[in-house]
């Protein structure tokens, strides 16, 4: 009788069970599957313009001039390569030092008002359209950076301000969670020590929480280093390494969100766009291991 | 994994299919027309195309018409592989697609688009010969004054090199190809061109004539003035069709839509109302070679 009782109740216990187990694997073989589709397609469409198109590696990654219409066609991505890494650098540069002081506000001078306030105003920047700041960017900095900067207005330094808004909410929140993680104790023996609350953030808070702000700095250059309308509408689109930060460039995104929809699949100049793509998942994987590396190097 | 992706594929495709198959059938007149197809590419045509399939669709409640824009290069790819049914595209398919695939894919020109050279209001000048516009858009010229302006150094607002509308500005305003240089804009769509062209000093661009207002000044071309009227009667030589591809004759039901496209109903109401040149009004033909005859 017992046992039979216990037969019962184990059942719908073994069938959660087993619905659990299933439906999390085809979760992950759907998953799995998108992702290996997806590099598999990407490789074999970018990887055609060496081997069916017979265009050199190294000419497309070092070459400096792009002219997929000319006689013959020639491909040098460098300046795109270029742009794409200046632009998101740059915005990491802007962006960094802002998200940092807007965590040790909200994490250690006023947490209160911070993390009720000021938290969900920055995440509400993660989700503005790309297009929205784009247009704001060519209606606003770019007429301002015209005006006040010898140039066209666009140009690295007006994509990289649009982007360092846009990376903004990524860093912010990354560093805002490493410095929430911190145990107690950690400041309060710095405190204990007599030390006072600069000394404190700026010798024990910062340096510990080191590897997470780093991880929180790659997450959105690799989110910009991606980003393609915004940064297509405000950067001016010449396929060459700009004299000065207020000279029309080109990033690999808006190189490829210009010319995909115009040319015919199959062509050299639609291959080579799908190259530029390989390049950019390439990069995005190599920011992917970096983060690993740097969650590897976490103290705590 | 692979082979899942593979399944899925084969049988969406093959439901794709079944929908196009069955547009088929007798069909004199409009109200027994069934079937649904999808007409995709160009985005100068694409307003067009989406407001005639709309009344289209109206007047025939058994057929459904999709509209997407994409670019020309992608419609001449999806007509040409049967991932769509018509194509639009701003260029002849022969310019896009290989000669084999451009040879099966037929050809209805449904409007023409004319363009004209347009700069910053502040730029004092208001004709230009081909040969400047050469020197302009290849940078042997960058300052304004050597054109007969103000001492105003050049800013070239283009589109990109793929561009269907920078083809045909090249080819019938320059004549030749030109080169993206240092420090010249692209943008890809009309809209951020006149923005642009509009705001920055010294600014040359050019916009189809449906996209001209007062924000920026459209010049002359060798003292022609960019006019629907110029256009048709041949002396204004900046234009091109619009072109709607079919691959081998259409069916009933797409052969009705490009009828009705190409109806006196549409083309002196809708082609007009939206900026084109109806296609009927031309005095002049044009062959994908650019040779003119009357």
């Amino acid at each position: 009788m017992a046992q039979s009782l216990e037969r019962q109740k184990a059942k719908p216990h073994i069938a959660e069970e087993w619905v659990g187990k299933v439906y999390t694997l085809l979760c992950i073989a759907f998953l799995i599957t998108t992702i290996v589709s997806i590099v598999y397609f990407v490789a074999s469409k970018g990887l055609s313009t060496f081997f069916v198109n017979h265009v050199s590696l190294t000419n497309l990654v070092t070459g400096l001039k792009w002219s997929p219409d000319g006689q013959p066609p020639v491909f040098g991505a460098l300046p795109f390569i270029f742009g794409s890494f200046s632009t998101s650098i740059l915005a990491a540069v802007i962006a960094a030092p802002l998200s940092f002081c807007a965590a040790v506000f909200m994490i250690e001078i006023a947490p209160k008002f911070g993390r009720r306030y000021l938290q969900p105003v920055i995440e509400l920047l993660a989700g503005i359209p790309s297009v929205v700041y784009g247009f704001v960017g060519l209606s606003v900095i770019v007429p301002f950076f015209r005006d006040v900067f010898p140039g066209q207005g666009v140009g690295i330094a007006a994509g990289a301000l649009v982007l360092s808004v846009m990376i903004l909410p990524t860093i912010t929140t990354i560093a805002t969670d490493a410095l929430a993680a911190l145990p107690k104790g950690l400041k309060e023996g710095s405190y204990a020590l007599g030390s006072t609350r600069w000394q404190t953030i700026y010798r024990i808070v910062l340096p510990t929480t080191l590897p997470a702000l780093m991880t929180g700095i790659v997450l959105g250059i690799a989110r910009a280093f991606g980003e393609a309308l915004a940064v297509q509408m405000v950067i001016g689109n010449a396929p060459h390494i700009p004299h000065s930060l207020f000279e029309s460039a080109s990033t690999l995104t808006s190189a490829i969100t210009l010319s995909m929809g115009n040319t015919a699949m199959g062509s050299v100049a639609n291959n080579a766009l799908w190259s530029l793509a390989l390049i950019l998942m390439f990069m995005t994987f190599v920011f992917v291991f970096i983060v690993r590396w740097l969650e590897g190097r976490k103290k705590l | 994994m692979l082979l899942m992706v593979l399944t899925l594929t084969v049988a969406l495709a093959a439901c794709g299919q079944k929908n196009n198959s069955s547009n088929g059938g007798n069909a004199s007149e409009g109200s027994s027309l069934s079937g649904s197809f999808l007409a995709s590419g160009s985005s100068a045509l694409q307003p067009l195309v989406d407001q005639v399939s709309k009344k289209f669709m109206d007047a025939n409640s058994g057929v459904s018409v999709q509209v997407q824009a994409g670019g020309s290069g992608t419609g001449l790819t999806q007509v040409s592989e049967g991932q769509s049914q018509i194509g639009n595209s701003d260029v002849f398919a022969e310019e896009k697609l290989d000669a084999a695939k451009a040879a099966e894919l037929v050809d209805h020109q449904v409007a023409v688009v004319g363009m004209a050279a347009v700069v910053n209001k502040d730029i004092t000048i208001d004709n230009l010969t081909k040969q400047q516009l050469v020197d302009i858009f290849t940078g042997k010229v960058t300052n304004w004054k050597d054109v007969g302006g103000n001492d105003q150094k050049i800013q070239i607002i283009n589109r990109p090199s793929s561009s269907g509308t920078r083809a045909t500005f090249e080819k019938f305003a320059l004549g030749q190809k030109s080169e993206d240089l240092q420090g010249s804009i692209q943008e890809d769509s009309s809209g951020t061109v006149k923005k642009l062209v509009g705001e920055t000093p010294g600014a040359i661009g050019y916009l189809a004539l449906s996209y001209l207002d007062d924000s920026v000044k459209a010049v002359k071309y060798e003292g022609v003035e960019a006019s629907a009227d110029n256009v048709a009667n041949g002396t204004y030589p900046v234009w091109a069709y619009e072109h709607m591809y079919t691959k081998g004759e259409p069916d009933a039901a797409i052969k009705a839509f490009l009828d009705y496209m190409m109806s006196d109903e549409v083309q002196n109401g809708d082609v007009v109302e939206l900026g084109y040149i109806p296609a009927n009004k031309m005095q002049v033909k044009r062959d994908v070679d650019g040779n003119i005859t009357k």
